[in-house]
Formats: structure tokens, C-alpha cells, sequence
């Protein structure tokens, strides 16, 4: 029995050297070879082109790595490649394949939504995923799918302007130029 | 005197940035994002003792890990450690994998030293010593102006308090690091930094190579505030890895590292002295301060207050003052320059004190400040303000809102120099009217490069989606490091020379007088094949320095928990000719938010017992996150004829103060310490027992320390623009 086990259990470990991984990435099938301990976002970053996601915490703090699973939001760095197999990643890179830009990214840029820019990836997927789920959200609505997602540069007002007017929700400018002062 | 156009079509417009469809679609490569053919994953092994002697470091089991293709040391031979973190040898391998493994295997020979992480333990007799040949505590500048004792004493009213900062980090998203790859005669390095020509000149000198042989790029970069310049240990590392393994090698640093040892804002304690007569005419004011860069504090810098220094009585025409600050060594990671640096520090302790002088007075804080307020400007956004936010409706008696949740209001000034020049800058305009702008800056994130756009687009009476702009490159004219709020009033001028020159030109060449608009195309079509290039500089009469600018804060302070909720921060800021009005408002909301932070947020913490870093993660080093902003208006003061004027660093410094003060105007007790956390405001409120709160530590004797008997006047550095 115990004998048993130990044969069922040897057969299911992988690695701990790189094994065969197939990933779906932005609707195209890639073949890795990874270690089993490589996450999603080692993979993207390392082992892949799609360098959109980014790298700022590795421990889910930040969200700049986030991605799309199935089209649900989650930290790239806090998933194994191996367990995102047999799912749909979307990417940044995956969101305008067709070069034309979504509401969300063009209401974005014009709300200047970005200042660096390197927290903007995970942005524009929660807010993307938000609007999937809630297409017309408060500003609280807003504000609470975003706190996954950290900016440094202080681009949240923005950020939540952005993502009403992409929902078609009016805001108004906090902004005023006071000339001949 | 402004050369700049009176009528423009887009200067203090909003353009979009050029590059936002590259940076929504991941399609903006940055330095950690580069992936040149072969590259190899770098990273760095760092001491584990805040204090050392190392005497060897062996890299044999290391090397051997698979997939390792190369390892260093820092330095070979025997060598000190001065604070827990710093960087000993780096590994390159063709994964992360490889180079976890192989720090793992890093043996290294050392005698562990006694260290000192807390200033003020580290300003004690027999404290461990930083340093075995200069003392901790550095000899205190000491800055005279006339007769403060005799004044003090013809005061009506005399306030005094002693007030703290804390430690802040920088942590720009994307890390430090960079991607390099040395050749036998030349190296490409894509550097997440905020000057391409220091790292471009950093690793000529370290690999011995021309300078010409050496190409900094810098497309796109996440962030530094200030603490990105030169090519840092990280970067020697990665060019030496990458000359030793023949392949490009990319260190970036984790979030862990960059809590370590790639700067921050120094602490500072305050014990401050202000007095007035009974109108309010500030007579007399009494620094004694000191503060901790680090490790590269104290008695080794000569420089008395080293990077710790911080402007005082700050925007204020005091008569007489007298101020002495000192700098204190520390086992821990040196600071860098931290947006705006010493000004928030300086401002809080000064506005603080202000406040407390118009409570004691009976005055309207914000007639204090007008009162005392040598800069006409600042003077009247304070009027502008105060009418904007209602101050007069909002602003009442400390402690005085009924039940548990108390609101407040406070206000702070500020000031920063800038300036900047010395950028040169190139245009080329094409026989098929394309233009192309090309200038060696930066942009960190500031949108100079739509500004570039703008400024090109204004003189060719193009628009500026017309405009190619290339930046972020040693191969172009050259333009000095983004920092110091120096960008802007740097490079646009260039760009205004250049075009200028190049409209001159097209116009003669094309013999079509008036070039600009719809004439463009038809003028460059008569150029034939020979494209104008033209080359512009920095020059006199298009920028200026000195930007003054205050906000105003409300708070909700709940009294039962100490959670303090920032409902509104209002900004007046003065920012001479507006360029890009959407860019720049973003730009005031970012300090606006790094000083919530500094506020109320953040602070490393250092463990006395071990010298480590306690929250080298955002799960413990709290960053303001998108619940916590409040509602921020932003009111910029456009003056063409001063030219323009940076504002990046003057919008960070006075929310803290703002806040601070509104916090005090709710609760009705001050609290003396950065960031204010609920364990303070309840200890201020006795619902704690006192001293059971972290930061409140008994300063008094610490000032005494500082003091000196030789009383020698210091060159202390002034901050305030001249
Ligand atoms: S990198 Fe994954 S949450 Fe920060
Ligand atoms: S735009 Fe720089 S971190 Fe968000």
C-alpha cells in the first residue's frame, strides 16, 4: 500500500529541472521549457516577449504584473506557469490585437491616466476586467478594483477618471489655469 | 521679456502624451524589459551584517550552480560593510533560477562589527562607531543673522517645540537596474536612470573605455524621484558580468534590494524656538537640528550636515536667527536625493511651529503666513486659495468639531529653485515635411517628450501628433540629468533655438516667407533632397527658476481608532509658462500623493537589535494606494513672461505640513512626529498609555549633543532660490 503511494506520488512530481509547459498566451498556444517553480510572470517576462506585465513586488502587493486568467484579474507573480496551463492568459499585449486601441487604453491616454507608465499594464487590465463585469461602476466601484494596483507617480485621480469616462460616466476637470494673476 | 509666443495655439494646452499608446498596450519597452539576443539574468548577493569585516568571499560553488555563466565580487581583498544589505558580489546565469540558486552557495569569511542604526542611540558616548576614524555625530553648522537672544527676549509671544521625520523611500516602481552589454570596443547599456550621460560616463571610466564608445538609451522608464543617477554599484556589476561572460546582462534590482541601498529622504529632528510680537511680526527663531543620511553621514562627511541638512526657517523672513544642524552616521543605506530634497523635512518642522504661533496668538494661520511671506507670489495663491478652499468657513478653533470624527483644515507653503540649462537639442526637417526633434534627455515619466512635441509644433504651426520626437539616447545632443525640477526649463528652450533656426532656414532656402502651417509642406517640398538640420541650445530668457506654491488640506480624524482621512487637498502653484497644462496637473497630483504619504504613510524601519530593514515589502512600507486620495484640486498660476519653470519637486513639499496642521486644527494636540499613524494621535489623545507608541522617543537630551562650544559661523548650504 504504502509501497503504492510512493510509486502514485513519484509519478505525479515534476522537475525540480525544466519540464515541458504550454501556455495560451493572448489567444496563441506557446510551448516553454520551465522549471516547475517559474511563475507566470517569470515566464512572461524571462521566457517570453510579452514584457507588458512588469515585475515590482513578486509578491502580490502591487499589481503591476497583473494578467487575465479566463478573463478574471490576477498577480502573475503569485501563479506558477505550470497551473495557468489549460487557461486563456491575456495580456496587455493582448488587449488591441488588432492595433486599434479600447476604450479603456484610448480614455487612458486621454484622461493622461499614465505617468511613468509602469504600473499602467495592470491598470488597464483591472480596469478592463472591471468594465467587463460592471459596465456602468461608481467611483467607489472603481476604486475598490483598483486597489490591487499601486502608482507611484500618483496617477490614481486619473486613473478613476479614466475608467468612468471609458464606462461613459461624466466627471469634470480638477484642473483650472488662472492667467494675468 | 518671454520670447515665447503671446497667442499660442498649444503651449498651456492639454496635448496627450506621445507615448501613451505605447505605454497602454506593453508595447513601450523599458530598460528591465529588454531582451537583447543571449542575455543572461543578473543578480545581486548582499551583506547580512549591518556591520563587517569581510575577509574573503568565495565564488567557486557559485560559479558551479548550471546555467551560471558568471559571478563577482564588489571588490576583491579584505573590505568593510557599513549597513545590512550592501552589495559584496553579483552572479549572471540564464535564469533566475540559476542565480537563486547560486547566492545561496556565496561563502563569505567575516567578523561581524558592533553596529548603530538609530541617530539618536548613534549620537551617545560609546555608541558603536560607524566609522574607525571620525565620530558619528558630525560638528554642527551653525548659522548666525542677527541678535536672536536679544530679540527672543523682546518677544510678545515665544512657541517652541521639538518635531521628527521620518526616513521615506523613493521605490519607483521599476527598480534600479540595467541591461548591458559590453563588447571588446564599445557597450550599449539601456539604464533605467534619470541621466543617460552620468551612466554613460560612469561606465566609460569604469570599463575604461571612450566615452564615445559607450551608448546609454533610456526609452521609457519607470520612475526614479530622484534616486537614479550614474550607473550605481548595480550597474558596474552588470558591465563587469557582462565583459566577463561576453554576454548582454540585465541586474535589476528586487523590491527587497531597493529598500536597502539605493537612497531615501534622511531623517531629521527639530528642536525649534519662534518668536513674535503680538501682531504677528516673526522676531526670533532657534533651530537646533540634526539627521541621518545613513551611513554616509556624520564626521566622515566634513560637510557637517552631509545629506541630512534641510532649509530653516524655510520660506520665512525671520530677523534674527540662529540655526545649528548636525549630521549623524548610522549603519544604514546612504540617502539620495528625494524630490525636493530637505524641503519637506524643513517644512514641517517650520510650518508646524507657525501654526502653533498663530493658536498662541490668536491669529488666522494663513494671515500669519501672509504677514511673514517675503514672496509676493506665495502671497497671493494664499489669497487665492484661502477664498477657493472656504477657508474662512472651514478654518475654527483647534478640537472643536462635536462627537468622535473631528474635521480640520491646515495650510503650508513652499518653495524650490530649479532652473536647469545647458541642453542642446537638434531638429531635422524633410523635404516631405517630416520633422524630427532629437534631444539626449529623459523622461521619467513627466511627459517631456510631448513637451518637445509642443514647443516644436508651436513654432512650426504644426501639430504636435506631427512631431517625431527622439529622446533617451547618448547618441544626441546632449542635455543634463532630469532632477531638481531642471527638465522643462532645460530643454524647452533648446527645442524653441532649434526649430527657431530651422523655420529661419526653411524659410530661406524655400524663399516661402511665412513657413509656419499650412505653408510648411509646400516650403519643404522646395527644398529638393537636401533635408535642414539645425542644432539649438539653451539660452537665456525662455526658462526661469524660483517657483512658489502652498496648499491647503481638510481632514476627518476619527478620535476612537486615529484614522486620519484626507477628504481634500487644494493646490495653488505657480509654474511660470504652463507647456503642456494636462501633463503638468498630473505632475501635481503625483507630489501631492508622495507627500500623503510622507504624511501619513510611510516610514522605513530599522530593527536596533539585527540592523535590518523591518518592511523592505509594500505589505509593511505602506504607499498611498488609489482609496486613500483625496479629492485634489489643482489651480496653476500661468505667467508667460516668467518663462518656464519646473514644478515637479515644489508640489511634494508642503502636503505633508498641510496635513499635519490640519491634523492638529481637528484634534486640538499636535503631533510632532512623520508619518502620523493612528498610535500616535491616540497616545496625543491619551486613549493609549504614553509611550506605548514607536517614534516618540525622548529627544531632548539628543539636542544637547549637538550642541558645540566653538560656535564657528558654518557655510551651511541655503536651499531658498536667490
Ligand atoms: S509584481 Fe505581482 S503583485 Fe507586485
Ligand atoms: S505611472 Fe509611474 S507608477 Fe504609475
Amino acid at each position: 500500500m504504502a509501497q503504492e503511494l510512493n510509486k502514485h506520488n513519484a509519478e505525479k512530481i515534476q522537475g525540480p529541472d525544466a519540464i515541458p509547459v504550454q501556455l495560451t498566451i493572448n489567444g496563441k498556444a506557446q510551448a516553454f521549457q520551465l522549471e516547475p517553480r517559474v511563475t507566470l510572470l517569470d515566464a512572461l517576462r524571462n521566457h517570453s516577449t510579452q514584457t507588458g506585465a512588469k515585475e515590482v513586488c513578486d509578491r502580490a502587493t502591487c499589481g503591476a504584473c497583473t494578467v487575465l486568467l479566463d478573463g478574471v484579474p490576477v498577480y502573475a507573480c503569485m501563479l506558477l506557469a505550470i497551473e495557468a496551463q489549460g487557461r486563456e492568459i491575456t495580456t496587455v499585449e493582448g488587449l488591441a490585437p488588432d492595433g486599434k486601441l479600447t476604450k479603456v487604453q484610448e480614455e487612458f491616454i486621454a484622461c493622461d491616466g499614465l505617468q511613468c507608465g509602469y504600473c499602467t499594464p495592470g491598470f488597464v487590465l483591472t480596469v478592463s476586467a472591471l468594465l467587463a463585469k460592471n459596465p456602468k461602476p461608481s467611483e467607489t466601484d472603481v476604486r475598490k478594483a483598483c486597489s490591487g494596483n499601486l502608482c507611484r507617480c500618483g496617477s490614481y485621480p486619473r486613473v478613476v477618471e479614466a475608467a468612468l469616462k471609458a464606462a461613459g460616466v461624466a466627471t469634470a476637470s480638477k484642473c483650472e489655469v488662472l492667467t494675468n494673476v | 521679456m518671454s520670447e515665447w509666443p503671446s497667442d499660442p495655439k498649444f503651449l498651456g494646452k492639454d496635448t496627450r502624451r506621445l507615448e501613451g499608446p505605447a505605454k497602454v498596450t506593453g508595447a513601450a519597452k523599458y530598460s528591465s524589459d529588454m531582451q537583447p539576443e543571449g542575455w543572461l539574468y543578473g543578480m545581486i548577493f548582499r551583506s547580512k551584517w549591518p556591520a563587517a569585516l569581510i575577509k574573503s568571499i568565495n565564488l567557486e560553488k557559485a560559479r558551479a550552480v548550471p546555467g551560471i555563466k558568471g559571478a563577482v565580487t564588489v571588490r576583491d581583498g579584505e573590505r568593510p560593510v557599513y549597513f545590512y544589505g550592501e552589495e559584496l558580489a553579483a552572479v549572471a546565469g540564464t535564469s533566475k533560477q540559476a542565480c537563486l540558486d547560486a547566492l545561496r552557495l556565496i561563502e563569505v569569511e567575516a567578523t561581524p562589527q558592533p553596529f548603530v542604526v538609530d541617530p539618536v542611540e548613534a549620537m551617545k558616548p560609546g555608541a558603536p562607531s560607524v566609522f574607525t576614524d571620525s565620530p558619528n555625530l558630525s560638528e554642527a553648522k551653525i548659522k548666525e543673522e542677527g541678535k536672536v537672544d536679544e530679540a527672543f527676549a523682546q518677544c510678545a509671544v515665544v512657541v517652541d517645540g521639538e518635531f521628527s521625520t521620518q526616513v521615506q523611500l523613493h521605490h519607483s516602481l521599476e527598480t534600479h537596474g540595467n541591461t548591458i552589454h559590453v563588447r571588446a570596443e564599445d557597450c550599449t547599456a539601456w539604464a533605467s536612470t534619470q541621466g543617460i550621460f552620468s551612466v554613460r560616463d560612469g561606465l566609460a571610466d569604469q570599463l575604461k573605455l571612450p566615452q564615445s564608445k559607450v551608448r546609454a538609451i533610456t526609452e521609457y522608464m519607470g520612475g526614479g524621484f530622484g534616486s537614479k543617477f550614474g550607473p550605481g554599484v548595480e550597474g558596474s556589476l552588470a558591465a563587469r558580468l557582462s565583459r566577463e561572460t561576453g554576454l548582454p546582462v540585465k541586474i535589476m534590482l528586487t523590491r527587497f534590494d531597493e529598500s536597502l541601498a539605493v537612497g531615501n529622504r534622511p531623517s531629521s529632528y527639530q528642536k525649534i524656538r519662534l518668536g513674535s510680537d503680538k501682531e504677528g511680526n516673526l522676531l526670533a527663531f532657534d533651530l537646533d537640528g540634526f539627521g541621518s543620511a545613513g551611513f554616509s553621514s556624520g564626521g566622515r562627511t566634513a560637510g557637517g550636515g552631509g545629506g541630512a541638512g534641510f532649509p530653516a526657517p524655510y520660506i520665512y523672513k525671520v530677523p534674527n536667527v540662529r540655526t545649528k544642524q548636525a549630521g549623524v552616521a548610522t549603519n544604514a543605506g546612504s540617502s539620495r536625493a528625494f524630490r525636493a530634497p530637505g524641503h519637506p523635512q524643513g517644512s514641517f518642522g517650520m510650518e508646524s511651529i507657525m501654526d502653533e504661533l498663530a493658536v498662541r496668538l490668536g491669529m488666522d494661520p494663513v494671515d500669519l503666513r501672509i504677514k511673514n511671506d517675503p514672496f509676493e507670489i506665495r502671497r497671493k495663491e494664499y489669497a487665492i486659495g484661502r477664498e477657493k478652499f472656504g477657508w474662512a468657513q472651514k478654518y475654527k478653533k483647534p478640537g472643536s468639531t462635536p462627537g468622535p470624527i473631528k474635521t480640520g483644515v491646515g495650510v503650508a507653503g513652499a518653495t524650490w529653485g530649479g532652473g536647469g540649462k545647458g541642453t542642446k537639442a537638434q531638429v531635422t526637417i524633410n523635404p516631405d515635411g517630416a520633422v524630427e526633434v532629437r534631444c539626449g534627455t529623459q523622461d521619467l515619466g513627466t511627459g517631456i517628450r510631448t513637451v518637445i512635441a509642443v514647443v516644436a509644433a508651436e513654432i512650426f504651426g504644426l501639430t504636435p501628433d506631427k512631431i517625431l520626437v527622439r529622446i533617451g539616447d547618448t547618441d544626441f545632443p546632449p542635455s543634463g540629468g532630469s532632477g531638481g525640477s531642471t527638465t522643462t526649463p532645460s530643454v524647452s528652450p533648446a527645442i524653441f533655438d532649434a526649430c527657431t533656426k530651422g523655420l529661419q532656414q526653411l524659410q530661406t532656402v524655400s524663399g516661402v516667407a511665412d513657413a509656419r502651417g499650412v505653408n510648411f509642406l509646400p516650403a519643404c517640398r522646395k527644398l529638393g533632397v537636401e533635408p535642414i538640420v539645425m542644432q539649438g541650445e539653451w539660452r537665456e530668457g525662455l526658462s526661469s527658476s524660483g517657483a512658489g506654491g502652498v496648499q491647503f488640506a481638510e481632514v476627518a480624524v476619527d478620535t476612537e481608532t486615529g484614522f486620519v482621512k484626507v477628504t481634500k487637498i487644494l493646490v495653488v502653484q505657480d509654474c511660470g509658462l504652463v507647456v503642456n497644462k494636462l501633463t503638468a496637473e498630473s505632475q501635481v497630483n503625483g507630489g501631492v500623493i508622495i507627500g500623503l504619504g510622507y504624511a501619513l504613510y510611510e516610514q522605513r524601519v530599522m530593527d536596533p537589535q539585527t540592523g535590518v530593514v523591518l518592511n523592505p515589502n509594500f505589505e509593511t512600507y505602506k504607499l498611498p494606494g488609489i482609496s486613500d486620495i483625496p479629492d485634489i484640486e489643482v489651480i496653476l498660476l500661468d505667467m508667460p513672461e516668467r518663462g518656464v519653470i519646473g514644478i515637479g519637486e515644489p508640489v511634494v513639499i508642503p502636503t505633508a505640513s498641510a496635513v499635519a496642521n490640519a491634523v492638529a486644527n481637528a484634534i486640538g494636540v499636535r503631533i510632532h512626529s512623520l508619518p502620523i499613524t493612528p498610535d500616535k494621535i491616540l497616545e496625543a489623545l491619551d486613549r493609549v498609555p504614553k509611550g506605548a507608541t514607536a517614534g516618540n522617543e525622548e529627544l531632548d537630551p539628543a539636542f544637547a549633543r549637538v550642541e558645540r562650544a566653538d560656535g564657528v559661523a558654518g557655510d551651511f548650504v541655503d536651499f531658498l532660490p536667490a
